[in-house]
């Protein structure tokens, strides 16, 4: 049998999407057996949502004042201390798994894997290099755990309806008081989260202006959909980080992806290639997010980007 | 605040559209441009940045891998580190091992901050800085946005999934970096030149005690898998109808 202790990830309310993704994965582990840890000030809510998820067999809550902020070198001493009972390791390909699993696999003294996006076996798996422009299969030593971050995208969400113990563990390990957290900013809106969204509409540079984005914003709550960006956009100020789609932003899959002024860089296609259906509005005929998209218009954003809102409460 | 090292990586230039060989064995690297990891050239300018702000502070690049790869430490010490440390191994390292390696150096330089690119644009494994921390005992502050250093700590923004967040670090500290922390400089002529004359010392992993095994056998490397080539279509009518019809509006 097979082990899988995946790390939940949460926000002291709510259990990240990421989260079932994951089991998702460790589910197509042969013989596996999956826990999930929260770690948190008080994680009763979250481990109830947790404990719901369909094949999970047990949940653990960890919950201590210093666990408040998902600080990775606060959580991976606590997780390297369970992890004696686990053969395998999983947390999200989000930014608070990224951040967190290799510090954990250095504790242990093993090499981790990065965004599986595919299992062959409980040592093999299919993962991306160079912005998804290479898919390599990996092989990892069934003698050491296994660590990996889970590319949530590659993964649909588990089911509820489960019903997995919850148990309250308490781990004696000195947490480091060298780091500390200050505060977030979060530019949360009322609109679908972008990670998790069915619907989403992105921006590129030729928006033109954080002010022309707001041409975006009216057609996405037209259609329930949430905004993205690329990275030219993003850099260019039109928009937030949390908002960019590609390699070094979000990766996501959503039913319909519709990229308005969007050249297509390379970069940004890995991060929208597991989208269902692409949409791609550009003025230039030639851009290359036209090689990829599934429907393609060559038009002037300033003018579809209106008439596709008007036109589609019709 | 004395000395900054800085982990850079030699990797196929960002520009470059990476092929993979048709038998599978890996991706075609045979006369491909090759460059400073854009994430850790970022990372330079930002230890650097810092240099030139406060007095008498070392910056150290240092780099594991072919010979070639004093190329990278040479554009390194064209942008302005003082000196630069090259671990020549011609085995492809693990980034568990490529920390064990920045760690062995670390000990002997003792730094008060070690900077990194958030990931490598090659194996897109985003795990060294994290890596090393852990094993140095040290905090991170992992896709770093902004960094303000007062006294013996550092004050990181992150860029996060939810948008912005900031962590206080005390020093020695690993930060890795993000796109928008800054716009690395343009390397000058005569900087170039300079740069030639500025220490690049070459060891090997053996010197360092570093023994490097392939833990993660790679057995298969693909293409993606392509999209199909989709409809054009003539104006947003149409467009709305295609959707329509798919069910998606």
């Amino acid at each position: 049998m097979h082990k899988v202790l995946i790390i939940g990830e949460h926000d002291g309310k709510t259990l990240n999407p990421a989260t079932p993704k994951c089991v998702t994965c460790a589910k197509t582990i042969p013989d596996a057996e999956i826990t999930i840890v929260l770690f948190g000030a008080d994680t009763a809510a979250v481990a109830a949502q947790a404990a719901s998820v369909l094949d999970v067999k047990s949940v653990l809550r960890v919950d201590r004042a210093e666990n408040t902020q998902p600080l990775a070198a606060i959580f991976a001493p606590q997780i390297a201390a369970l992890a004696a009972d686990y053969t395998h390791l999983f947390g999200p390909s989000t930014s608070f798994g990224k951040d967190l699993m290799p510090r954990v696999a250095a504790l242990l003294g093993v090499p981790q894997v990065s965004d599986l996006m595919a299992v062959e076996g409980a040592y093999r798996f299919r993962r991306p290099i160079y912005a998804g422009n290479a898919i390599v299969t990996v092989e990892a030593d069934p003698a050491r755990k296994l660590v990996a971050t889970v590319r949530v995208a590659s993964f649909a969400a588990a089911g509820g309806g489960g019903s997995a113990s919850i148990d309250s563990k308490t781990l004696s390990v000195v947490l480091p008081t060298h780091t500390r957290y200050v505060g977030a900013k979060s530019g949360s809106t009322d609109r679908p989260d972008l990670q998790t969204a069915k619907r989403v509409v992105s921006g590129g540079r030729a928006l033109g202006s954080a002010e022309n984005f707001k041409l975006l914003f009216s057609f996405a709550d037209k259609i329930g959909a949430a905004v993205g960006a690329s990275r030219a956009a993003v850099d260019a100020g039109y928009a937030p980080n949390e908002m960019q789609v590609g390699q070094t932003g979000k990766i996501i899959s959503p039913e319909i992806y519709i990229a308005v002024g969007i050249s297509g860089a390379i970069q940004h296609l890995t991060g929208i290639k597991d989208a269902r259906t692409i949409v791609a509005i550009n003025k230039d005929s030639e851009a290359p997010i036209f090689e990829v998209a599934d429907v393609g218009l060559v038009g002037d954003l300033f003018q579809v980007v209106p008439e596709f809102e008007r036109l589609v409460g019709i | 605040m004395q000395k900054i090292m800085v982990c850079i990586k030699r990797v196929v230039d960002y520009n470059v559209r990476v092929r993979v060989k048709p038998d599978g064995s890996g991706v075609m690297l045979d006369g491909v441009k090759m460059s400073v990891n854009p994430f850790d050239e970022i990372a330079l300018e930002e230890a650097l940045r810092i240099k030139e702000r406060g007095t008498n502070i070392e910056v150290v690049a240092v780099s594991i891998g072919v010979a070639d790869t004093q190329q990278q430490l040479r554009t390194a010490l064209a942008m302005g580190a003082d000196r630069a440390i090259l671990v020549q191994t011609d085995t492809p390292v693990e980034p568990l091992t490529a920390a064990q390696t920045f760690l062995a150096v670390a000990k002997k330089e003792n730094p008060d901050l070690i900077f990194l690119g958030k990931q490598a644009i090659d194996d897109d494994a985003n795990q060294t800085g994290q890596m090393l921390a852990a094993i140095w005992e040290r905090p991170q502050a992992t896709y770093a946005s902004k960094v303000e250093i007062t006294g013996g700590k550092a004050a990181v923004t992150r860029e996060v999934d939810a948008g912005l967040e900031t962590i206080e670090v005390d020093l020695p500290a690993v930060i890795t970096v993000d796109l928008r922390l800054n716009e690395p400089r343009y390397v000058k002529l005569p900087d170039i030149m300079k740069a030639k004359k500025k220490p690049l010392d070459v060891t090997s992993l053996d010197a360092l005690g570093i023994s490097a095994g392939q833990l993660i056998k790679t057995v298969k490397t693909e293409p993606p898998a392509q999209r199909q080539k989709g409809v054009m279509v003539k104006d947003v009518a149409e467009l709305v109808d295609v959707l329509k019809k798919k069910g998606l509006i």
